[in-house]
């Protein structure tokens, strides 16, 4: 693997083999001293062209426990605001010469236009609303840990869907590794022409009793430019995760950060039921996969792939 | 400014709407002065639909003018004539383009009027019609007639021009349409953006009777499209992307058209994308509604599955859309709804395209593949009759109250020599446009322009094509 730019690029026996590799790095995480030397002299350079906490934080840690080098450019208060274009920006980094790019952006297949301008290995961290692929890799870590194989199991997915990219990433891994998804959530939130990705659409909780697992999509206020829904109390009416609805039988996963109130209600997040903070945890050992196998396995100098993008 | 080929401006469908004030109209079409061809193309095919010849001749061209038709190999060729070897190559009225955006004034780096009518040329056409969303805009004569000055001294085919509707294209109030027209103005257009008012459009159309010129419309109503960078559909969901659905168009192209009955008034409508937009179209007709339509390459032959792998020279508006509408646009084509093809050939610069897709501007360019690429997907595999395409790629003319080119005697000379079986690969060789965003990009095509000889005088040579003159040669006269 050269590059992780969308879920697509792997199949199943990919993400087995980088949850593998992650479940036998948790063992580092346990340590009084959280490093192992098996990217030591290597840069990683964190591109961050959207505000982000977790996922910036998890590829640091990542990065770091591994003994690699990391540098983060946060795009505002940058050469960015002056104007410079991606191209631009990369080109300058890549005269660091890096060995990695981790990029978050807000245009979709960003991180698919970088293998033109640099030999780094390039990381999607989130190219708009197309995808978030180590978001499904840390997803699908999670699920295998607790049920073992997600083949036959039925998950929802509920909620924003239509400026979701953890959505569509999750759409492609879950069903990749033999899961059932369904999507639910407001008409106006639910792209057209989805089910082509081969989900059933709902528009009510009703059959949310079908579901092994729940996975609610956080309200994203900063991408609503329009008015999706009438108002954030009518969508927490209809399509609140909360004790009434969740069966006992059923895990909740979400992928941070939550908007308590909105998408869940704070008695589901702190039950025993939900696995968000197993997710984030989940987040750094899978990351550190991801960069492992980028930079330490299987790139021997082989040629830079044309862009791919799916 | 040198007049094209003196042929009066015929035919004028209805209803032009007369000259204002009854005064002379100046020739709307403009270009370089030019040495009129002394050229005898021998034992072409020569393919003219209107007047129903399909066979070989050889066409004799004296002063820039058809001077006799002759059974292949009849003709001698007169001393100082050049003589053009035809044989198994193919010759047709040369085409015309109604719509492509030349960037001038203003946006030079993307075109200008020299190397966008070298790329016309290239492509085998005769006559382009620019549009007015420029920097600044085209909106008053003044900006108009200095655009004809600059064309008059760069334009290798005649080139005529649209102005804006509304001031600055901002749908608020009229251009001075009668002082546009005297200036030159072909017709009216706020192409790149909808006239969003039915209300400015109505007072548009009805100062058309005073003004005359057709008004061409881009289709959109920004209230469904706003935000979106490629067609709404499987695609779209897949990557991420806001859509543009098909009824932004729709739904614009039956409410203009109804205005335009209403009015009994005569409208254009610019490249159609989709299958509900033939079918307002269609209706229209049907009622008697003085509607016509044209529809670009890239929508006939490319769908939005292409925009999967993000090429930005594959993001143009209106958008790529799904086969089902594709096919009716090829169906709209056959029959007559759609009238012409139209290429919007809309260059822009490397650095402009060199973005992540949803940042990169809309537009490809399109006149150097405009017939390659018709051929190639639709004549070949059987789906659209090689006349037929002919027609359409000429049919712009007469849109715009200019005589359709024609091979016949005394017409002024309007031909293009074509090798059908020639391939090629788009971009290999570069382009004569300033700009490369083509979306037929490193597609192999089949069918070649060799020579185009526009309103009188050779605009373009193929490369490799080699020419030989008659061998009792003389100075051709000036």
């Amino acid at each position: 693997m050269n590059h992780l730019l969308s879920i697509s690029d792997l199949d199943r026996v990919g993400i087995e083999r980088l949850c593998d590799r992650a479940a036998a790095f948790e063992e580092v995480g346990e340590r009084d001293i959280k490093k192992v030397p098996a990217l030591r002299g290597r840069t990683v350079l964190n591109l961050f062209y959207e505000a982000s906490t977790r996922t910036r934080t998890s590829f640091e840690l990542a990065a770091k426990r591994l003994s690699a080098d990391v540098v983060t450019f946060v795009a505002s208060g940058s050469s960015v605001e002056k104007g410079e274009s991606l191209k631009d920006t990369v080109l300058t980094m890549t005269a660091h010469k890096p060995d990695a790019i981790v990029i978050r952006c807000p245009w979709v297949g960003a991180a698919a236009l970088l293998p033109r301008w640099t030999d780094a290995a390039i990381i999607n961290a989130g190219d708009g609303k197309h995808e978030h692929p180590t978001q499904a890799l840390l997803d699908v870590y999670t699920l295998r840990r607790r049920l073992g194989s997600l083949e036959g199991v039925r998950i929802w997915i509920v909620g924003d869907v239509l400026h979701s990219r953890v959505a569509r990433s999750n759409i492609l891994a879950f069903r990749e590794m033999g899961a059932q998804v369904t999507l639910a959530g407001p008409p106006t939130l639910i792209p057209r022409g989805v089910e082509a990705l081969g989900v059933e659409v709902r528009t009510t909780l009703d059959d949310l009793r079908e579901a092994d697992i729940v996975y609610a999509l956080r309200m994203q206020h900063e991408r609503m430019h329009d008015a999706f829904v009438p108002s954030l109390r009518e969508y927490a009416s209809v399509y609140q995760i909360d004790g009434r609805r969740l069966g006992p039988r059923q895990l909740l996963m979400h992928p941070g950060p939550v908007n308590r109130g909105v998408e869940l209600s704070g008695d589901v997040v702190d039950s025993p039921q939900s696995l968000i903070l197993e997710q984030v945890a989940a987040g750094v050992v899978v990351r550190m996969a991801v960069l492992y196998e980028v930079l330490a396995s299987a790139r021997a100098d082989a040629p830079v792939p044309e862009p791919q993008t799916a | 400014m040198r007049p094209h080929g003196g042929t009066p401006h015929s035919d004028a469908a209805r209803p032009a709407g007369g000259p204002p004030g009854g005064e002379l109209l100046p020739d709307p079409l403009v270009r370089a002065a030019v040495r009129p061809a002394e050229v005898l193309i021998a034992r072409a095919q020569v393919l003219d639909p209107r007047t129903g010849v399909d066979a070989p001749h050889d066409v004799l061209v004296r002063e820039g003018r058809i001077a006799e038709i002759g059974a292949p190999g009849e003709i001698d060729a007169p001393p100082g004539c050049e003589v053009i070897d035809g044989e198994g190559r193919s010759l047709f009225p040369a085409f015309v383009d109604p719509h492509v955006h030349l960037r001038t004034p203003g946006q030079e780096h993307k075109e200008d009027i020299e190397t966008g009518t070298r790329a016309a040329a290239a492509g085998g056409f005769c006559l382009v019609a620019g549009m007015p969303n420029t920097d600044p805009v085209v909106d008053s004569a003044s900006i108009l007639r200095s655009l004809r000055d600059t064309a008059a001294r760069q334009a290798r085919i005649p080139v005529g021009f649209l102005a804006a509707i509304t001031t600055g294209l901002e749908g608020r109030e009229l251009t001075e349409m009668a002082a546009l027209r005297s200036a030159g103005a072909l017709g009216f257009t706020d192409d790149g953006r909808p006239v969003v008012s039915a209300g400015m459009l109505r007072l548009a159309l009805q100062y058309q009777r005073l003004a005359g010129g057709t008004i061409a419309l881009h289709e959109e109503d920004p209230a469904l499209s706003a935000g979106g960078s490629m067609h709404e559909g499987e695609i779209s969901a897949l990557l991420g992307i806001a859509g543009i659905p098909s009824i932004s168009e729709s739904t614009m192209v039956a409410r203009d058209a109804e205005i335009a009955g209403y009015e009994d008034a005569r409208v254009h409508m610019q490249h159609l994308s989709c299958s509900a937009s033939v079918d307002a179209v269609a209706a229209a007709k049907s009622r008697g509604w003085h509607v016509t339509a044209e529809a670009s390459p890239h929508h006939l032959c490319l769908t939005h599955e292409a925009v999967r792998g993000l090429d930005t020279s594959l993001k143009m508006n209106p958008p790529l859309r799904a086969e089902a509408d594709r096919q009716a646009l090829i169906d709209g084509l056959r029959s007559g709804v759609v009238d012409c093809v139209a290429t919007d050939h809309a260059p822009h610069a490397r650095d402009e395209k060199e973005l992540p897709f949803e940042q990169a501007p809309m537009g490809t360019t399109g006149l150097e593949t405009s017939f390659a690429a018709l051929h190639t997907e639709l004549v070949l595999p059987g789906v659209l009759s090689l006349d037929i395409l002919v027609e359409r790629m000429t049919a712009g003319a007469a849109l715009l109250d200019l005589p359709t080119p024609r091979i016949a005697l005394g017409e002024p000379a309007n031909l293009c020599l074509v090798d059908l079986d020639a391939v090629w690969v788009v971009g290999e060789d570069g382009y004569e446009s300033r700009s490369a965003n083509c979306c037929f990009a490193e597609r192999e095509l089949r069918g070649r322009v060799l020579l185009t000889i526009a309103a009188g005088a050779v605009a373009y040579r193929e490369r490799g094509f080699a020419v030989s003159a008659a061998p009792d040669l003389g100075t051709a006269p000036a």
